[in-house]
């Protein structure tokens, strides 16, 4: 291996090392991969006592959905959520970033992480890679402020919302939000408008399916209502299933027996001098 | 055609009870010319830690080459192997790493952790984790894998039947596949034994 392949783990950031191969073998004709992305269909709400976020659970690669049940709603503190939309492994990495650094903050600051922290942390480091991070985010949390709702587009845009819905689904979510939204709702309120707006992307946007996702974040508690809704389950299953009498082929069959870990209790002689 | 077709490959990952199986064909291929029958996708990195890598070959086994360097590393340092969810988010990190000029490389991951519960999971080239609780596809084939796995599958299934269970889904789907096939190589691992095995397959 190459002198830079035994350099012990680098120091962070990305390593641009194999770009001039790839544009070589691009030009060669091949088709560039494509990436998980998570189609979609994020939202948010701030209700009387907080912030109520929803996600759908679909991961898609092209037009096959490669996770019929993956996470949407990221955690960066005990009192911030953040639910992402793109790039899947973008939304991941980028989340988890920040997740970091807000922890290595309130280390540093003795205190419980502001909303505004997070978004000022994700809008820097997406603005500075110009939209090729190609990360989407609906952010919220409840802080000593009170509660706050924040979109954060790939380039490095953000608003500042009371209601706000993003990915390939945000148009029919955003359909029932305009519709039936109005300040000062209950949490069940809440908690039933954002699962009718995830239901409506789940229903007619083709990026976005499977189940319903809810995080509801009150001053001091928060609540993570991991698959809330399964209005997609399974039902055309046989309960015999397959079984295979005649049985497969086999060539060749190599069995190896696990070692078990011996315990070696320290505790003999001593040495004598 | 796609940077992924060039080589061709089939990869499957199941979860039985307290084990687990990992599937790969046997092809090695320059686009539509076979080259090698006897190909190993999957390797070894730890007794219960398998990875299977799919993809563009030579970027499988560099890739593979500096897992196992970290992991090696890991093993001095920390005295004991590696967890398969550490082991995958390694994974991650090291593809992540090469965002805007990526390893053409999915890799599959399967091992037994703490107690001995089965852990598969799968990326896509920039590291993108997908954690599942039944099975796990990639490569060519994965399009029909997906299809198979979905009618075949069936949980808790114990070390025999799961064999037989990923060898069928694994010949089916490669034989609707050009890129991939040449025979099967099935490793099925349970907390006291590994257990590998060469499938008769169509040769063509």
């Amino acid at each position: 291996m190459s002198r830079e392949a035994m350099e012990m783990p680098p120091k962070g950031g990305f390593s641009f090392d194999l770009c001039k191969r790839n544009d070589m073998l691009v030009k060669k004709g091949l088709k560039e991969p494509s990436f998980l992305k998570t189609g979609t269909t994020i939202v948010g709400l701030i209700f009387k006592d907080g912030v109520i976020l929803g996600a759908d659970t679909r991961a898609t690669e092209g037009p096959i959905v490669a996770d019929k049940n993956c996470e949407k709603i990221h955690y960066m503190a005990p009192n911030i959520y953040c639910c992402g939309a793109g790039t899947a492994a973008d939304t991941e990495a980028v989340t988890d970033m920040v997740s970091s650094q807000l922890k290595l903050h309130r280390y540093h600051t003795g205190r419980e992480s502001r909303v505004v922290t997070a978004l000022s942390l994700l809008k820097s480091h997406l603005f500075s890679y110009q939209g090729y991070v190609s990360a989407a985010l609906v952010l919220g949390g409840v802080d000593v402020t009170g509660p706050h709702l924040h979109t954060i587009y790939p380039h490095g845009s953000t608003d500042t919302l009371p209601f706000a819905t993003m990915g390939s689904g945000s148009l029919a979510a955003m359909a029932v939000f305009e519709s039936k939204y109005r300040e000062g709702l209950t949490r069940d309120e809440g908690v039933k408008l954002v699962s009718e707006a995830i239901c409506s992307g789940i229903f007619n946007d083709l990026g976005s399916g499977s189940n319903v996702d809810i995080c509801v974040i009150t001053k001091g508690a928060k609540e993570y209502l991991r698959n809330h809704m399964l209005p997609n389950p399974r039902t055309y299953i046989s309960e015999k299933g397959y079984s295979f009498s005649k049985k497969t082929e086999v060539l060749r069959t190599k069995i190896t027996p696990l070692r078990e870990m011996v315990e070696v209790i320290e505790g003999g002689d001593a040495m004598e001098e | 055609m796609s940077i992924f077709e060039y080589n061709g490959c089939a990869l499957v990952a199941m979860v039985g009870k307290n084990c687990f199986a990992i599937a790969s064909d046997r092809r090695l291929g320059v686009q539509l010319q076979t080259i090698a029958t006897d190909f190993q996708k999957i390797y070894k990195i730890h007794e219960k830690l398998f990875i299977g890598l799919s993809g563009l070959a030579t970027d499988a086994q560099t890739l593979y080459q500096r897992l196992v360097f970290r992991h090696k590393l890991y093993e001095l340092r920390e005295e004991r192997d590696m967890k398969p969810e550490t082991f995958a988010s390694l994974v991650s990190a090291l593809l992540y790493e090469k965002r805007f000029g990526p390893y053409f490389c999915q890799p599959v991951i399967a091992g037994l952790g703490d107690e001995d519960k089965p852990f598969i999971c799968t990326m896509d080239s920039i590291g993108a984790k997908e954690l599942a609780k039944d099975f796990v596809v990639a490569g060519t084939a994965s399009e029909s894998l997906y299809g198979a796995c979905e009618s075949m599958f069936k949980p808790d299934m114990e070390p025999e039947e799961l064999f037989e269970t990923i060898s069928q889904a694994l010949l089916s789907s490669v034989d609707r596949d050009c890129l991939s096939g040449w025979g099967g190589h099935v490793y099925v691992v349970t907390p006291t034994e590994v257990t590998e095995r060469i499938l008769k397959g169509r040769m063509d």
